[in-house]
């Protein structure tokens, strides 16, 4: 996303912001700065730091290791928030589920699952679409033709689906929802990352390269993949969102992760059975920890795309 | 147009036997359904006559050959569990799921369009930005999530409405239908609002964007020129314009609208294709989930296909030959 006029040849632009002093305004730099305008999407960003802090330091945190069953007490069970361990005396802020399990302890973990797994598709659903996206806009002709015929098939079918059917056939586990979370998210990467590639792919220094016949490795990676990169991260951080979204409806449908790695889906639908006799806490405060994770991540995707947008730029 | 069906058509059978294989496969890989359906205590001959009745001790490939046949006449398999066609079984619970998508597009056209006029009229009042902010929140609250809240509050500490099941129904042709009683149409409303959120979301985005947009145009000055009432330029006018877009993406959210229903169906027991085939993985009932999902690939090709036909009709400028089929 630098500006137009200080690249007519892409090496020695990287080596001018290399040596660039620090008075200059780089596109790193009015990046940030664009960013930080919006109040809302500063507190967003915060907001999701603590989130990923808290899911590091999770066990540091809880007052209790809600999967060591030794900690845990059955007569515990099911205790509105608020109320006291006799044992050990600290206090369930936020009540106990159905094993006497803190919700507090037990959501700081499940936060950890759910973070990861949805970053971790994330991430593996953008190299995978990206290739594809770049392969299908550098090369175009026939691989084009069939890897977008692909995609669009795929974005033909709501991603729940997809994700259903693939963990009907393989069953459940951590590896297998990010593989069917990759499967269900890689085509929006790949139809995003074509759209913009051929776009640049058309600009001069792409010529250039070609010219100084570069060999393809080094044009896609070097010179094409960064200039792709703005609308790239815009729908990362969207997907990141959909992906723990996903994730947890997916565990709630008892389809998604097994009971011993349990994410923020899987304990809302612990509590699902209790919710009619008016225990609201074991399904109502995992599902506050899951609104806040998506809600921040939401509200950065949504200046990230205002400011990497070309279109808006003032 | 007539080429553009032809390979339209061919391309959709294409993308279905592969389906149906990828579908068979995958499914029929997967445990083995006679340990969940006959009783521990069986003797092996038993166990084996089981085997042999539902035709799992034949190879793959056979398996599929037959399916495929049977598929052909429109036979997709006994469900293990209800001894039922599989197809009926999914056939008969298919209203129920229409019935609760419609419900849920028509409460997010209801409330959606309204409240993104007045978010895009007034983009900049604290009227305007409490919608947007609902907005937000609209995309960023899990559906099931919402679901279970909906029941907590509205079922249980305030006692409202039911929460799950169907309720009354009345045959329409034959077709049971909830909403036209009262008590079907209490059981309807949590569901089908629950469903609607996210397409709540969803117009209100579009509505505003459209409205902003439509608001610069010079057809708004030239009819507020001609005197006319702010109510009628926005009510008829800018309307209007703002519909055609707003529809085109609802229509093509209906399939999505549909797969989404397994969720609601679950979390309010609602008697749909949706809670079938959540039920049917959970006990490995295999032809129920390889009819479902082929059904559901066959209702999405036909969804896609009429799209990119209405798209022709309604603009012109749109060419299918430019289309790739």
């Amino acid at each position: 996303m630098s500006t137009p006029e200080n690249h007519p040849v892409p090496d020695q632009n990287a080596e001018l912001n290399v040596v660039s002093s620090s008075d200059v305004e780089t596109p790193l730099r009015r990046f940030v700065s664009d960013f930080c305008e919006s109040k809302v999407a500063l507190a967003g960003l915060a907001l999701f730091i603590m989130l990923i802090g808290i899911a590091i330091l999770a066990p540091f945190l809880t007052p209790q290791d809600p999967y060591d069953l030794a900690q845990l007490d059955i007569m515990d069970n099911r205790l509105p928030p608020g109320e006291k361990n006799m044992a050990y005396g600290y206090t369930y802020w936020l009540g106990t589920d159905d094993q006497g399990r803190d919700m507090l302890s037990g959501i700081f973990f499940g936060l950890r699952t759910s973070l990861s797994v949805g970053a971790m598709s994330a991430l593996l659903a953008l190299i995978f679409g990206g290739s594809m996206g770049l392969t299908a806009a550098y090369f175009g002709g026939r691989i084009d033709t069939l890897i977008m015929r692909i995609v669009d098939i795929q974005l033909s079918f709501p991603a729940i689906l997809t994700a259903l059917v693939l963990l009907a056939i393989l069953g459940q586990g951590v590896d297998k929802i990010i593989i069917a979370l990759i499967a269900a998210q890689w085509a929006y990467y790949a139809r995003t990352v074509r759209g913009t590639a051929l776009v640049e792919r058309r600009k001069e220094y792409i010529e250039a390269a070609v010219c100084l016949a570069l060999s393809h490795k080094r044009i896609v990676f070097r010179h094409l993949l960064p200039n792709c990169l703005p609308p790239l991260i815009v729908v990362a951080t969207v997907q990141v969102a959909h992906a723990i979204a996903l994730e947890a409806t997916l565990s709630f449908l008892g389809l998604g992760l097994p009971i011993t790695e349990p994410s923020l889906g899987l304990l809302i639908a612990n509590g699902f059975e209790y919710m009619l006799s008016g225990k609201y806490w074991i399904s109502f405060f995992p599902g506050v920890a899951l609104l806040i994770t998506i809600v921040s991540i939401n509200l950065v995707g949504d200046q990230l795309r205002d400011v990497l947008n070309p279109r808006l730029q003032k | 147009m007539l080429v553009f069906i032809i390979r339209r058509t061919f391309q959709s059978a294409a993308v279905l036997l592969l389906m149906s294989l990828l579908v068979f496969i995958g499914v029929y890989a997967i445990g083995n359904p006679v340990d969940i359906l006959i009783s521990p205590e069986a003797t092996p001959q038993e166990y084996a006559d089981a085997v042999k009745a539902l035709g799992l001790d034949r190879p793959m490939w056979e398996q599929y050959g037959v399916f495929f046949i049977n598929a052909l006449k429109g036979d997709l398999g006994n469900s293990f569990v209800f001894n039922e066609p599989a197809l009926k079984l999914i056939v008969q619970r298919m209203p129920a799921t229409l019935e609760l998508a419609f419900g849920a597009m028509f409460i997010a056209v209801i409330l959606g369009i309204p409240l993104g006029m007045i978010a895009g009229i007034k983009s900049e009042s604290i009227t305007g930005r409490a919608i947007m902010s609902g907005s937000i929140l609209g995309f960023s609250l899990p559906t099931f999530w919402v679901g279970l809240m909906l029941i907590m509050l509205f079922a249980v500490i305030l006692g409202w409405l039911p929460a799950s099941g169907r309720g009354a129904c009345v045959d329409v042709w034959g077709v049971p239908v909830s909403f036209l009683t009262l008590d079907g149409l209490s059981h309807i409303i949590l569901p089908a609002f629950n469903l609607g959120l996210f397409k709540l979301s969803l117009t209100i985005r579009l509505t505003r964007a459209g409205t902003r947009e439509n608001l610069q145009f010079d057809y708004v000055k030239f009819a507020r020129a001609k005197g006319l009432s702010n109510f009628r330029v926005i009510g008829v006018h800018v309307l209007k314009n703002i519909l055609i877009p707003v529809v085109t993406v609802l229509g093509l959210e209906l399939g999505n609208v549909i797969a989404f229903a397994v969720v609601t169906e679950t979390v309010f027991a609602w008697p749909g294709m949706g809670k079938l085939i959540i039920d049917s993985i959970g006990v490995l009932d295999r032809p129920v989930i390889v009819a479902y999902l082929l059904i559901t690939v066959v209702m999405f090709i036909l969804i896609n296909f009429t799209v990119d036909i209405l798209y022709s009709i309604l603009d012109p400028r749109v060419r299918l030959g430019d289309i790739k089929a």
